[in-house]
């Protein structure tokens, strides 16, 4: 894999044996306690001081008029709404696609397809986006709803892999105590498996939302939108102020929703782990 | 046995591409309300054997029967709820509390809440822990808390089966003594048919009323009760699993009151020291127990005390040490004897009025009596063996 995948890397989770190519793997935060309420406080304080600065910075600035018709608050927000949905819409198909499947390739029956769709998932992630998205409008349309196919190849494996990873560290000794008891197969899974997977899995979906937003910029070439409409604008006219602006509010969103990620892993996490 | 709790007949396990059977046709009565062990050297089977009770294993062949109801045709996780099972790493469900670990089996047959929560409330003081433990995490638990709660669990549906499968083999060495201590007395109470596997020979010979000692191949080297696998090993691979310290480990399974005690010279307190002399030369001790009003053991004398004029009688010699009940086992009383600066250790009743005394002669007669009554039991099995035109095998 030769795209770094932002987050943590997993080292030596036990029983970690992720079949195929991919060898990272995000990881759960290793706090096992939540975090004080303040704790959540201190990032979104901290990017709401750097829109600030951002703000301040133009302010300082005599804009000319084609720095002024790119950057202006009713594109922005525009932007800011079409890249958050872009990245929610994409990370939701990526879920509803990948997490399935991961439960799919770990079910012992599945063993001889396993690396073969995990290698499917890494070509995924290993095209540019850039050129799927070329390639769809080439072959089919322009807008939302290709930059939603390009971004799901693209995110589909950190979510695929870590829900394979997730339910394979489940303790054997668990499931098999469970079996013994008389516990169905899917109860074991439903109960057992996927309720200690899921800090694993969730991580790896605050990855695929993460790499979103970054991708999601993409969008522009093909007529979707979002906040890369005004970093390509920036570019095409050569003006960095634009160009800064539009690269600044992506990382704000990207870490913005990566806090949110965070939190909604806590609050899922299950009790006694 | 007429009516075996759990059957065995012909069970046989092959997987494929294996030449020999990893288990070849057993055959095994087990009787209710008996701890049964399965032991034997890593690899033999003894564990695949018993999952096939509850058929987390399939057999290739064979049937087994529960409660005389052939159950190997039967709905394996229906089965498996009726079965009480405890696996060595516990196997607790981390994120659920104890109270909802316990619940696990009764949840799934239906039962409803406040029968549930007094089933835990039950259980819980039954293995030794305290009510509050049911609303806490696994993780929250020491090794041995956790053990008991793997017990709870097996037990919530009140199973007449349980299988236990090195349930004390991840515990520290003190905790796990302890641990078979309280499982035996609980055993005592519950009276469940249980099947047990581990290698320890020695938790074998503890915590079994029979043992299997199987080979490989899951084939049963010996079958019988602990005493007569120690007594008359069938071959040289029992003798050879069993160890060099059998003898030893048969003294673990007499009890002092089994065996017949040594007698020692005794005075009353009291007595005139040129009688006590007396007592002490007819005997070919070298010591005296002066024994009190009571006839509880007082102090030890020796000759050398007897004539000292300094102090009396009853403040010379050293207080009584090495004191056992007659429940003690045979080993104890040993180990009490070696540690003892008399060469015995002494029985007392519960009164702690003296009984008797355990030197070296009394344990080299109990182990005598041990090997003549187990030869003479077997060489009585052979006879009516070719009495019945029956070939023994072994």
């Amino acid at each position: 894999m030769s795209i770094a995948t932002p987050g943590r890397t997993l080292g030596q989770e036990p029983e970690a044996d992720v079949p195929g190519p991919a060898s990272v793997v995000t990881a759960p935060p290793p706090a096992r306690h939540r975090r004080p309420w303040l704790g959540y406080a201190v990032m979104p304080v901290l990017l709401g001081l750097v829109c600030l600065a951002l703000y301040a910075w133009l302010q300082s600035k005599q804009l000319d008029s084609i720095e002024r018709r790119l950057v202006n608050s009713h594109d922005i927000r525009e932007g800011v709404v079409e890249h958050v949905k872009l990245t929610v819409v994409s990370t939701f198909f990526v879920i509803l696609i990948a997490v399935p499947l991961g439960i799919l390739l770990t079910r012992s029956f599945a063993k001889w397809v396993t690396p073969g769709v995990i290698g499917l998932a890494n070509i995924g992630q290993m095209v540019p986006s850039i050129g799927v998205l070329v390639i769809l409008a080439l072959i089919w349309t322009i807008g939302f709803r290709p930059a939603v196919v390009a971004l799901v190849a693209y995110a589909v494996l950190p979510v695929l892999r870590n829900t394979m990873v997730g339910l394979q560290q489940v303790d054997r000794n668990v499931i098999e105590a469970g079996r013994g008891m008389g516990m169905t197969k899917r109860r074991v899974l439903t109960r057992i498996e996927l309720p200690l997977a899921v800090p694993v899995i969730l991580a790896g979906v605050r990855t695929a939302l993460v790499i979103n937003v970054g991708a999601a910029t993409l969008a522009t070439f093909v007529n979707a939108g979002g906040l890369g409409d005004i970093i390509s604008g920036g570019l095409s006219t050569s003006r960095n102020t634009v160009i800064v602006t539009g690269a600044v509010l992506t990382a704000v969103l990207a870490l913005f929703v990566d806090w949110v990620g965070g939190i909604v892993e806590d609050l899922l996490r299950p009790k006694g782990l | 046995m007429a009516n075996p709790m759990i059957r065995l007949e012909g069970v046989t396990k092959r997987y494929p591409g294996q030449d020999r059977p990893a288990v070849d046709h057993i055959d095994l009565d087990i009787p209710e309300g008996e701890i049964v062990i399965f032991v034997g050297p890593s690899g033999c089977g003894k564990t695949t054997l018993m999952k096939m009770i509850n058929r987390l294993i399939e057999p290739t062949e064979g049937r087994i029967f529960i409660q005389g109801e052939d159950v190997t045709g039967v709905n394996p996780d229906q089965l498996r709820r009726r079965i009480g099972y405890v696996i060595q790493q516990i196997g607790l469900f981390p994120h659920m509390t104890i109270g909802d670990n316990i619940a696990t089996v009764p949840k799934m047959l239906g039962w409803d809440r406040s029968r549930i929560d007094k089933r835990i409330d039950e259980l819980l003081e039954l293995v030794g822990l305290e009510a509050s433990f049911r609303s806490r995490y696994p993780k929250q638990l020491s090794g041995g808390q956790r053990q008991r709660v793997g017990v709870a669990r097996a037990l919530a549906v009140d199973p007449p089966v349980m299988l236990m499968d090195e349930p004390f083999g991840a515990i520290d060495p003190i905790t796990r003594d302890r641990l078979q201590n309280e499982f035996l007395r609980l055993q005592a109470e519950i009276r469940k048919t249980i099947v047990f596997v581990t290698h320890d020979i020695d938790e074998a010979i503890k915590m079994g009323d029979r043992i299997a000692i199987l080979r490989e191949g899951a084939k049963i080297a010996q079958y019988d009760t602990p005493k007569h696998i120690l007594s008359a090993p069938a071959d040289a691979f029992v003798a050879d699993f069993v160890g060099a310290g059998a003898s030893l480990k048969r003294l673990n399974l007499s009890r002092v009151r089994d065996v017949a005690l040594s007698q020692w010279p005794t005075v009353p307190v009291g007595t005139h020291p040129e009688a006590a002399l007396a007592v002490l030369r007819q005997s070919d001790r070298g010591s005296l127990l002066l024994l009190d009003a009571q006839n509880r053991p007082f102090r030890w004398v020796t000759a050398r005390d007897i004539d000292r004029d300094d102090i009396p009688l009853d403040q010379a010699g050293m207080a009584p040490e090495a004191i056992v009940e007659p429940h003690a086992t045979l080993q104890d009383a040993l180990n009490q004897m070696l540690d003892s600066s008399h060469g015995a250790a002494v029985v007392v009743d519960g009164q702690g009025a003296y009984l008797g005394a355990v030197d070296f002669a009394t344990v080299a007669l109990a182990i005598q009596d041990m090997r003549r009554e187990a030869r003479d039991q077997l060489r009585a099995e052979a006879v009516e063996l070719s009495d019945t035109g029956g070939i023994a095998t072994s």
